[in-house]
């Protein structure tokens, strides 16, 4: 499995992480949802957090927010730490946690202006213009004044960013924001998150889609099972997974002895030919030793695995992942 | 995995310098104002009041019916229906049996468990609003809530009383007339007591609501406790428990309409009251305080 390594240096001191965790663990039972938690989010980032359903994204996220303790481990969110700091801390971050939850029988505007007087750092004076402007911001300005019950999932989702949105933000941690929302509510999202992170927010989105990801994060974490399994930059996670080499011919068994002398691990045939790690061996020597040693190339292609395979690799789905 | 766990300065002493630099106001009554709109604004609580004022109304309506023409019944019975103020007294006694516990267990439900069933609870919590601030807001507005049924039934009671039966002289439980200005305060005197004892009810209701997500099983619950306390304050068999019963007190309000007011038993009745009130606001807080938000 990958083993890469934090994208920041290890004494990188708390105050410019946004999020820092340090063996953060919840065990349920004797199930651990959480195990073992190193999460490094530096200010300013877009985090990608990544991982299956059911992996403990949520469990991590709660756990950041104060609402469930950890069984073990500690962490530390904007500097302050959890949950001690909770109260000084949270009405710096917004966020948005498992899906929507408002009171069906308020409208979207009264649900926002609940949330708002519950703060006791928001100024009762600018209630209504902030209230407004969040709504605006997620287009939800006109059907302010619906129930909420009429609301569908995608106007909910809308309306939970807004209440993330309503006062000024260092920190926005969203679990899974695009759930229930229509492509272009999603192409929205998107470019509120661009924005918002354009501004200096630092924005922790939680995901089981990494198409979403993969075009906003500059940084990922995967989880696995509890675990992270790999963390860093965009660039160094998908680095850190090795490309594959796939040749096309009608001699599989020559072309694997042949890849498998030259350094290639995990050569195996595939339909219609054979594919192997090159672990650093120049793509041109491969084919050079291929025709040298008479196996005819009908096609030779090397590819960097997308997110989606890395994805599949680090958290294992339906894979066998050893190759 | 170790090798992807940074090593993390420690984090005490490390400088808040822009995290909670914000200053909060200490006080502020718009949590507690924006809850009593909750309340007020759901359509199955106003539905409630209406039925809580319907009580006495009824009451007034069928006593004027059914009562006998001037000079042709017995005594006592002209001399208390000459003042319309028996009708709330009497209202509250026949609606502290159910209709009130009923509506303070609806609103004990709701208060934890109904924002917990929502969902609404985890986000008020990452607003933030601090755990024991939430929980004394819910238990203020449940007082509230108690004073404001025992209002309805009392002001509808009044309004229907005296337009059937006029404002004359009340006469007490000691036998004795005492005039209708001074009755009124024996009314809202009345009125506070039994207030003070749902409040104290309201507190077992909040400690039920907050072990578990299921508003209407929070209000069962107080449901039961309310009715098993009744049962057991009718068993003489076990009149040592009596004292310890929240309800033991609750039908003493009579006592203030003698005349001079009795105190004994409203002043056993309140310390009960505060000592329910108290036991009961202690667990829910040691509960609420620790609870895993998985909601």
């Amino acid at each position: 499995m990958t083993e890469l390594l934090p994208a920041q240096p290890a004494s990188a001191p708390e105050r410019d992480l946004a999020i820092a965790t340090r063996g953060l663990t919840k065990r349920f039972g004797s199930r651990a949802a959480v195990d073992d938690l190193g999460l490094v989010v530096p200010r300013g980032s877009v985090y990608g957090f990544l991982g299956p359903n059911g992996s403990g994204k949520t469990t991590t996220i709660r756990m950041l927010l104060g609402l469930v303790r950890p069984s073990a481990g500690t962490s530390t969110l904007l500097g302050q730490s959890i949950p001690a700091g909770a109260q000084a801390v949270l009405p710096h971050v917004g966020s948005l946690v498992e899906g929507p939850a408002f009171h069906p029988y308020l409208s979207g505007r009264a649900n926002l202006q609940r949330l708002d007087a519950a703060d006791l750092t928001a100024d009762p004076r600018t209630s209504r213009q902030r209230v407004d402007a969040a709504l605006d911001r997620v287009g939800l300005l006109a059907t302010a004044g619906k129930r909420y019950r009429a609301y569908s999932l995608g106007m909910r989702q809308r309306l939970a960013i807004a209440a993330a949105l309503l006062m000024p933000r260092e920190l926005l941690v969203l679990d899974e924001p695009t759930n229930g929302l229509d492509p272009q509510g999603t192409r929205e999202v998107r470019h509120l998150v661009a924005s918002l992170a354009s501004d200096g927010t630092t924005v922790f989105v939680s995901s089981h889609l990494l198409s979403e990801v993969e075009q906003m994060c500059t940084h990922l974490g995967v989880m696995s099972d509890g675990r992270l399994v790999a963390q860093g930059s965009t660039s160094e996670v998908r680095g850190g997974a090795a490309p594959t080499a796939r040749i096309l011919t009608d001699q599989p068994t020559e072309a694997t002895r042949i890849m498998s002398e030259l350094g290639l691990t995990g050569v195996e045939a595939m339909p219609g030919g054979v594919r192997g790690t090159p672990n650093g061996v120049a793509p041109e020597k491969i084919v050079a030793a291929l025709v040298q040693g008479g196996v005819g190339v009908k096609e030779f292609i090397v590819t960097s695995p997308s997110l989606e395979d890395l994805f599949v690799a680090l958290t294992g789905e339906g894979f066998d992942v050893s190759g | 995995m170790s090798a992807a766990d940074p090593v993390l300065a420690d984090v005490h002493g490390a400088d808040p310098q822009d995290a909670g630099a914000t200053v909060a106001r200490r006080l502020s009554t718009r949590l507690l104002r924006s809850e009593l709109r909750l309340i007020a604004g759901r359509r199955r609580n106003q539905m409630g009041l209406l039925v809580l004022a319907a009580v006495p109304v009824l009451i007034a309506v069928a006593v004027r019916l059914s009562s006998p023409r001037e000079g042709r019944g017995p005594d006592f019975l002209s001399s208390i229906t000459s003042n319309g103020l028996f009708v709330p007294l009497a209202a509250l006694s026949v609606e502290l049996g159910l209709f009130l516990p009923l509506a303070i267990a609806m609103l004990a439900g709701d208060s934890v468990a109904g924002e917990a069933n929502l969902g609404t609870l985890r986000y008020l919590l990452t607003v933030p609003v601090g755990r024991t601030r939430l929980l004394v807001t819910k238990y203020i507005s449940l007082m509230i809530g108690a004073l404001w049924g025992v209002a309805v039934v009392v002001v509808a009671g009044t309004i229907a009383g005296i337009a059937l039966f006029g404002t004359g002289p009340m006469l007490t439980l000691s036998g004795t007339e005492i005039s209708f200005g001074s009755a009124v305060w024996r009314v809202v005197l009345v009125s506070l007591y039994v207030a003070a004892g749902l409040a104290a009810l309201a507190a077992v209701g909040l400690f039920i609501s907050t072990l578990t997500e299921q508003p209407l099983a929070a209000t069962v619950a107080l449901m039961i406790f309310t009715i098993l306390s009744w049962i057991a304050v009718s068993v003489p068999q076990i009149s040592w428990l009596h004292p310890y019963l929240l309800v033991n007190q609750w039908m003493a309000f009579g006592d203030l309409l003698r005349d001079p007011p009795f105190w004994d038993n409203i002043a056993q009745g309140l310390w009960v009251d505060l000592a329910y009130a108290v036991v009961f606001g202690l667990l829910a807080w040691a509960r609420f305080a620790g609870k895993d938000i998985t909601s």
